[in-house]
C-alpha cells in the first residue's frame, strides 16, 4: 500500500470546482483527498509553485502501431504523452490493419500495458477498414474495450452510413467522432483558401469544406439522437453551428487543437511543411471565433491531434509532404501561450478542457481528483521557460513547427495509477 | 577590347540580392536594374557583341524538375552568352518519388562546382527551399503555380520597350489566373512599376481574395478592351482543368479568345503578348497571333536577354560577397 503526499501545490480540479492551495494524498493507486501537510506518506513531493491537476486526457492521438512503426509506436507515443502530462489518451484506429475488430483493440491494450506509460483507450473504426462503406463490428469492439468510434482521418462521407453509425452506437452509449471535411472540396488542397493561398500559389481548402459536414452531422445527430463528436474544428461558422445545436439540445461535442489556436495560414509563407495540417491553419478571425467557442463552452475539449510522420514522409517540398504534426509534448505550453498568457481562459477553465471534458465524451471515470478516483495526477510548472530542442522529444517523429521556439510551462511530474512515471529533466 | 568595362556601368549598382525567387520580393529599383541591364545587353547584341565573358569559369546548373524545353533552352543559351559552363539536370516525374529528397539531388549537383542554380519545379516554394540549403545563387525558373519571375520580367520588358514606360499603362491579364505563376509574377512586377492591372477570365479561374493585390477583377473581356493598352493572353493549361472549370474550349474561345472582331474594339495601338506555347484558336486566333499587334516572337528573344541580365546580376552579387574585385 504505497502512499504519496503532494505538498503545497495549487490544486485545481474543475470536476469539483476546486482551486485551492493544499496537500493531496494518494494511497493504493487512488486519490485519498486533501490532507494536512504533516500527514505521513511513503513518498513526499514538494509541489511549491506547481499546479496539481488531474492527469491530462488527450481525446484522439495517432500511435501508428501496428503498421506504421517508423512514425511512432505505442511505447514511444505513450512516453511522449507522459512527457506532455497526458495520463490517458484515445488511440485512433488509423493503423494497418485498422482497429475494426475486437482482437485488434485488445492488441492496443496489450501493447499499452507492456509499455506501462499512460493509459490507452482504443477508439474503434466506425466502418470496416475505415472505408466508409459498411459498419465495423461495433459491438465486438465495445467488448474489446473501445470507447468511441471513428474513421480517424477519413471523414465519414456517406450520409446514410453516418446515420446508421449514430443510430447503432446509441445502443452502447458511445460517441461517433468524425473529422468534418467534404473530400470533394479538400482534394489536392494544401492550405486554407484565402489571400495567402492565392499569393503562394497553393491550392486552398475553403472553410465551407468543414462547415458543410458540420451542418450535416448536426442534422443527423438530431435525427438519430446519437452522440456526434466533431474533431479538430477550425472555422468561425463551425463554432456558430455547434453553438446553435447545443442550445437546441442536440448531442454534439467538439474539440480544437492548440496549433489551430496559435498559428495562422500566413505561416505557410515559408513553405515549411510543418505548417501543413488538416484542417488547415486558418486566419485570425477563425482563431478568434475558436477562442470564443472555448470560453462559452461551445468547444468542449482541446486535444493535440498528435500525428507523427517519420522525416522521410514529411519531405522538404510542401506538395509531397503528409499532413499533420506531433502535439503531445507541446499541448500544454501551446495552450498556455494561446489561452492563459493572453487571459482568454483561467487555469481552471483550461484544465477542464484537458481533463473532465474529454473524460465525459469518452465515458471514462478519469479526469478528476475526487476521493476514490484513480490516482492519475499531473504536476504542472506554469512559469518555466525553455527552448524546445529535438533532444527533448520522446516521440519517434519530430514534425512540429515549435522546434527551436521558446515555450512556457510543462509537466514537471506525472503520476499514473499512483506511481510516479515521469519527472522532467532540468 | 575589354567588353567587361564596356557594359559594367552604373546600371547595376545598388544590386545586392543573392537570389531571384520571385517578383513579390523585389523592389521597384531592383526591377528597374534588371530591365536596364537587359536593355544594355540588347544594345550590345545589336552591335554584334553576342559573346560576353563575365561568367567565364563559372558553372550554371539548370535543374528542371518539370519539363520545359523552351525555358530550358533560353536559360542555357543565356548562360553560354555570358561564357559560363552549364550542367543540365532534367528529372521526369517518376524520379521524384516520395522519400527521395529534392534538396539532396540539388546539393549533389552543387558539389560539382556550381555557383548559380536555375530551378524549375512543380512545387511552389522549391526555389526558396534551395536558397535555404545551398550556397549557390538561385534563380527561379517557375515553381508550380507560385511565380515565374523571368517570364514576367520579359513580358514587362517587352511592354516597356514598346511604350517606353510601364507607369500609367493598363495591362490586362486574360485567362487562367488561378493556375498561372506567370500571372502572379506579372501582377507583382506591373503594380510595383505603376501599371493598372486588370485580371480577366471566367470566375472559376480567378483565385480568391485577388482584389487584395490591388488589381481590378473582370469577367468580361469586351468590357475592358477599350481601356487596355496591353493584353497578356495566358495559356489555358488543359492538364490543370480537370474538366470542370469551364464547359468547353469553344465556349472559352467565344468569351475570352482574342480574335479579329475583338481587335477592332480595342485601342488602335493595343499590344498583344502571350507567354507561349499558345493554343492557336483558343486564346488567340492565328491571324491575330501573327498580326501587327502581336509581339509574341519578340518576347522570346527578350527572354534570352532578361535571363542574361538576371544571371549577370547574381554574378555581381556573388563576386562582391566573396570580395572579388569587379
Ligand atoms: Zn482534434
Amino acid at each position: 500500500m504505497k502512499s504519496i503526499l503532494i505538498k503545497n501545490g495549487r490544486i485545481i480540479d474543475p470536476s469539483q470546482n476546486l482551486d485551492v492551495q493544499g496537500n493531496l494524498l494518494i494511497e493504493d493507486a487512488k486519490i485519498k483527498g486533501l490532507c494536512e501537510a504533516t500527514t505521513t506518506a511513503d513518498e513526499v513531493i514538494d509541489a511549491t509553485g506547481l499546479i496539481v491537476s488531474p492527469g491530462l486526457i488527450d481525446l484522439h492521438v495517432s500511435l501508428c502501431e501496428p503498421g506504421f512503426e517508423e512514425d511512432e509506436t505505442i511505447e514511444s507515443g505513450t512516453a511522449a504523452a507522459l512527457a506532455g502530462g497526458v495520463t490517458s489518451l484515445g488511440c485512433l484506429p488509423n493503423t494497418s490493419p485498422v482497429v475494426d475488430d475486437r482482437s485488434s483493440a485488445e492488441f492496443i491494450l496489450l501493447q499499452a500495458e507492456r509499455a506501462a506509460n499512460c493509459h490507452v483507450f482504443p477508439l474503434g473504426a466506425a466502418t470496416k477498414n475505415n472505408e466508409g462503406k459498411e459498419l465495423a463490428e461495433i459491438g465486438q469492439l465495445v467488448a474489446g474495450q473501445a470507447v468511441g468510434f471513428t474513421d480517424a482521418d477519413h471523414p465519414i462521407e456517406n450520409a446514410e452510413i453516418m446515420r446508421c453509425a449514430l443510430e447503432y452506437t446509441r445502443m452502447f452509449d458511445r460517441p461517433i467522432l468524425n473529422r468534418p471535411q467534404v473530400p470533394d472540396l479538400t482534394d489536392k488542397g494544401q492550405m486554407h483558401e484565402g489571400f495567402h493561398s492565392t499569393v503562394l500559389g497553393l491550392k486552398g481548402i475553403p472553410a465551407a469544406a468543414e462547415e458543410i459536414m458540420v451542418n450535416r452531422d448536426i442534422a443527423l445527430a438530431e435525427l438519430t439522437q446519437g452522440r456526434i463528436h466533431l474533431m479538430c474544428i477550425s472555422t468561425q461558422n463551425s463554432v456558430a453551428q455547434i453553438r446553435r445545436a447545443k442550445q437546441a439540445g442536440i448531442q454534439v461535442t467538439a474539440d480544437v487543437t492548440p496549433h489551430h489556436l496559435t498559428l495562422t495560414d500566413q505561416m505557410l509563407e515559408t513553405y515549411d511543411p510543418n505548417y501543413k495540417v488538416l484542417p488547415p491553419l486558418r486566419s485570425q478571425e477563425h482563431i478568434d471565433a475558436l477562442i470564443e467557442g472555448l470560453k462559452d463552452g461551445t468547444i468542449d475539449v482541446i486535444c493535440s491531434d498528435h500525428t507523427p510522420h517519420a522525416s522521410e514522409k514529411k519531405t522538404d517540398e510542401i506538395l509531397g509532404a503528409d499532413f499533420g504534426i506531433i502535439g503531445l509534448e507541446t499541448l500544454l505550453p501551446v495552450c498556455i501561450q494561446s489561452l492563459i498568457i493572453p487571459g482568454h481562459l483561467s487555469w481552471s477553465e483550461l484544465i477542464s478542457k484537458l481533463t473532465c471534458g474529454p473524460a465525459k465524451i469518452l465515458g471514462l471515470s478519469k479526469g478528476t481528483l475526487a476521493d476514490g478516483a484513480d490516482a492519475d495526477v499531473t504536476l504542472i510548472n506554469p512559469e518555466i521557460k525553455y527552448q524546445l530542442e529535438p533532444a527533448h522529444l520522446k516521440s519517434s517523429s519530430q514534425n512540429t513547427p515549435f522546434l527551436g521556439q521558446e515555450l512556457q510551462g510543462r509537466a514537471e511530474i506525472v503520476i499514473v495509477s499512483g506511481e510516479v512515471r515521469y519527472r522532467a529533466e532540468n | 577590347m575589354n567588353i567587361d568595362h564596356e557594359y559594367r556601368t552604373d546600371i547595376s549598382s545598388g544590386w545586392t540580392r543573392k537570389h531571384i525567387l520571385g517578383l513579390q520580393d523585389l523592389s521597384k529599383d531592383e526591377l528597374n536594374i534588371i530591365l536596364n541591364q537587359a536593355a544594355e545587353f540588347k544594345r550590345l547584341a545589336a552591335i554584334g557583341e553576342t559573346k560576353l565573358t563575365p561568367l567565364a569559369g563559372t558553372v550554371v546548373a539548370n535543374l528542371f524538375f518539370e519539363p520545359s524545353t523552351r525555358t530550358r533552352i533560353s536559360f542555357g543559351l543565356a548562360a553560354k552568352r555570358l561564357s559560363a559552363d552549364t550542367v543540365d539536370f532534367t528529372a521526369s516525374g517518376s524520379s521524384l518519388s516520395k522519400g527521395e529528397s529534392f534538396v539532396d539531388t540539388a546539393k549533389t549537383i552543387e558539389a560539382m562546382g556550381v555557383s548559380y542554380v536555375v530551378v524549375r519545379h512543380k512545387t511552389p516554394g522549391a526555389p526558396q527551399l534551395l536558397a535555404q540549403h545551398l550556397d549557390a545563387n538561385i534563380l527561379n525558373a517557375g515553381d508550380g503555380t507560385h511565380e515565374h519571375p523571368t517570364q514576367a520580367l520579359l513580358d514587362i520588358f517587352t511592354i516597356r520597350e514598346h511604350f517606353g514606360k510601364i507607369e500609367g499603362l493598363t495591362v490586362t491579364l486574360v485567362g487562367d489566373i488561378l493556375h498561372s505563376r506567370v500571372a502572379r509574377s506579372n501582377i507583382w512586377g506591373l503594380k510595383k512599376l505603376g501599371a493598372h492591372v486588370i485580371v480577366c477570365g471566367p470566375t472559376t479561374l480567378m483565385p480568391t481574395e485577388l482584389s487584395q493585390l490591388d488589381v481590378e477583377v473582370s469577367n468580361n473581356l469586351d468590357d475592358v478592351l477599350d481601356r487596355t493598352d496591353c493584353l497578356n493572353l495566358l495559356r489555358i493549361q488543359f492538364e490543370r482543368q480537370r474538366g470542370h472549370f469551364f464547359p468547353s474550349i469553344r465556349e472559352y474561345a467565344h468569351l475570352f479568345g482574342m480574335n479579329k472582331q475583338r481587335i477592332s474594339k480595342a485601342k488602335d495601338d493595343v499590344l498583344i503578348l502571350a507567354p507561349g506555347p499558345i493554343n492557336r484558336g483558343v486564346e488567340i486566333t492565328p491571324d491575330v497571333a501573327d498580326g501587327p499587334h502581336s509581339v509574341i516572337l519578340g518576347q522570346v528573344s527578350n527572354g534570352l536577354i532578361i535571363r542574361m541580365a538576371c544571371l549577370y546580376l547574381l554574378h555581381l552579387q556573388r563576386t562582391a560577397s566573396l570580395g572579388i574585385p569587379g
